[in-house]
């Protein structure tokens, strides 16, 4: 923080703060959108941890005298084929899903705007081998990307996150780059030039903290995409294996008693991922709105 | 620049795309998995075996020679043959592509459909709680787990209800498609009159169209409310409007035209999507396309099928987006001029 100047116009960091909480409550006030899409991750995130604190069972736990039960007061989510409670088990899943759809989103906004501003920064031939390579990995369709990927390196959790991550690398390449190629001509750029700035540091110092906005507004529309693209492949068998708890492999275990009546194993691990994507990606949308207005 | 050169632009443009997707593929597929006969025989593979399996696959030969196999096959349309099926791999993408491209068709068709009407009303009510709706069912959509919502779907309309038929295909078991024309069992039984078959076709398309449907609707909504925004604001709606065209028709005649362009693009990046990232869904409903074609050679280790099946996707992924970028141009001569 700068040094107070005068006693007048300075104000305390107590009184900033303040003033902090009380804009960002302004604008919570003004966009509903954001405020639920919050609530929803905040109550999800303290469920996930507290939860299975209080309930008796492992994730693992079987219970071959219990299997197939109905939703219950002992057991809100039924039980599975194993006799497994489904409640402790989703719990156990969110955390699961959101850790690797949090290691998605930093992989590919680190290495995304990485790329797209040093491409965006120098030009050339450069940006356009990065551009080409950019256009091949859109011809494919994201989750058939991932799919391969993934298929071809193993089902293991990292490698999960490492294919989904690649996949949305282009569109932060994209978007960085395209705010690099302005900003690189603007006033600040040029004066951190003419004071002989080393270009790294004109890239990464200067240019990309201005160029941030877009790429992280992006980052948390992945974090709902990469939940529904995760626990896609787990469901397919793809990534996080069985027995496992995770969204898109309890969907799995459940989907083939749904046509013999047992809706609960597979519809409340689904509806959490549904719940899980939905609030990332009202705070992506409405985060969308308002830095596109203040841009205006 | 002219609409000749412009269209040779981008038609090179799409070839290098399509070279790096070779490439790619290639990379993918052969040098990333590493050694690909033991991933196939699994670990009590005999070295004998496993280099039976290599000169088999042609992966003993160094990575230079391989690729150069790979390309002179595809250019004279080979991709190898699938483990499982014992055919051509080029021959089970023939096969099965229609009944995938029924199945994007149909979802496509019912995603244009709920976004034109949404879209419009969201943006003739813009600010409304309508539109806030509509906008919590965008991102709804756009939130959706296609797996999930498939198995709901099933549950209420197959199980409960009993309206729709077992999630096994494209028609019921012991049935007889009708006579090939198109390949697509809904526009086939139309021609030949057979409605029992059509009834049949369409009860076994409604439940996967429906789960993609919904999710396609999503982007197609968002697409079409501002679409029509920007015309609704724009200077010749409001001359129209002071002239006393009446509010209705200028909504209906000129906010569609204008929202064409967007829509046709949005179709084709959907259209992309329905494809390809139906794998979840062709599998669940047991659907005889290439996406459930893709799932068994992944389960099956079947790289042939898996590496057809990607390469096939992408080609069809860069044609579309060829094919709108020059209809595109037609349709709007100023983009050529750009």
């Amino acid at each position: 923080m700068s040094a107070p100047t005068s006693a007048v116009f300075s104000p305390t960091s107590t009184t900033r703060t303040m003033g902090r909480v009380r804009r960002f409550s302004k604008l919570l006030q003004q966009n509903r959108m954001l405020l639920v899409g919050l609530l929803t991750l905040v109550i999800a995130i303290i469920a996930a941890l507290a939860g299975p604190h209080f309930i008796p069972y492992g994730p693992l736990e079987t219970a071959p005298e219990l299997k197939l039960e109905a939703p219950s007061l002992e057991h809100p989510m039924g039980t599975d084929n194993f006799g497994r409670d489904i409640l402790v088990r989703v719990l156990h899943g969110i955390r699961l899903d959101l850790r690797i759809a949090s290691l998605v989103a930093i992989t590919a906004l680190l290495v995304g705007t990485l790329v797209g501003t040093f491409s965006g920064y120098r030009g050339g031939i450069i940006d356009d081998v990065v551009m080409r390579i950019t256009d091949v990995m859109q011809a494919f369709p994201s989750f058939v990307l991932a799919m391969a990927i993934t298929a071809m390196l193993g089902n293991t959790i990292p490698n999960v996150v490492i294919a989904i991550a690649i996949s949305y690398m282009p569109y932060f390449i994209r978007l960085t780059r395209g705010e690099v190629l302005t900003a690189r001509e603007l006033g600040y750029a040029e004066a951190a030039r003419c004071v002989g700035n080393p270009e790294w540091r004109i890239m990464y110092l200067h240019i990309l903290p201005n160029c941030l906005t877009p790429a992280l507004v992006q980052a948390t529309l992945c974090l709902g995409w990469a939940i529904l693209d995760a626990s896609g492949l787990a469901f397919l068998g793809l990534g996080v294996r069985p027995p496992t708890p995770e969204g898109g492999v309890l969907v799995g275990e459940g989907a083939q008693y749904i046509i013999s009546g047992e809706w609960w194993i597979s519809v409340f691990p689904g509806a959490v991922i549904v719940l899980l994507a939905f609030g990332f990606n009202l705070i992506g949308d409405s985060l969308r709105d308002i830095t596109a207005q203040e841009e205006r | 620049m002219s609409f000749r050169r412009y269209i040779a632009r981008r038609l090179a443009l799409g070839v290098v795309t399509l070279l790096g997707v070779i490439v790619a593929v290639f990379v993918l597929t052969f040098v990333l998995p590493g050694d690909l006969a033991s991933l196939k025989l699994g670990p009590y593979a005999t070295e004998e075996g496993l280099a039976a399996m290599r000169k088999e696959m042609g992966t003993d030969k160094p990575v230079p020679v391989q690729f150069v196999n790979y390309v002179s096959r595809l250019l004279r349309g080979e991709m190898g043959k699938s483990w499982v099926s014992g055919q051509p791999v080029q021959r089970d993408m023939v096969q099965r592509l229609p009944a995938t491209i029924e199945l994007g068709l149909a979802a496509l068709v019912i995603a244009i459909g709920v976004g034109l009407l949404l879209g419009m009303v969201a943006a003739v009510r813009r600010g409304s709680v309508l539109d806030q709706l509509i906008r919590g069912y965008a991102i709804l959509g756009a939130s959706t787990a296609s797996f999930w919502l498939a198995l709901v779907l099933i549950y209420i309309f197959y199980f409960r209800l009993d309206w729709a038929p077992a999630p096994l295909g494209r028609l019921n078991v012991g049935m007889q498609a009708p006579a090939s024309i198109t390949r697509l069992y809904v526009i086939d039984s139309l021609v030949a009159r057979d409605w029992a078959l059509l009834r049949h076709s369409l009860g076994h398309l409604a439940l996967p169209a429906l789960t993609l449907g919904f999710i396609v609707s999503a982007p197609m909504t968002k697409i079409v409310r501002a679409a029509m925004l920007d015309v609704l604001h724009s200077d010749f709606i409001r001359t129209a409007r002071t002239v006393g065209v009446p509010y209705r028709a200028i909504v209906v005649r000129d906010g569609l035209r204008n929202a064409m362009i967007p829509i046709l693009t949005t179709s084709g990046i959907a259209f992309g999507y329905l494809m390809a990232g139906n794998v979840l869904v062709e599998r669940i409903f047991a659907w005889p396309g290439i996406g459930q074609y893709a799932w068994t050679a992944l389960t099956t280790k079947d790289f042939e099928a898996l590496r057809g099946f990607i390469l096939v996707v992408a080609i069809i992924y860069v044609l579309i987006n060829l094919v709108i970028d020059v209809l595109y141009s037609v349709i709007d001569p100023r983009i050529r001029l750009g």
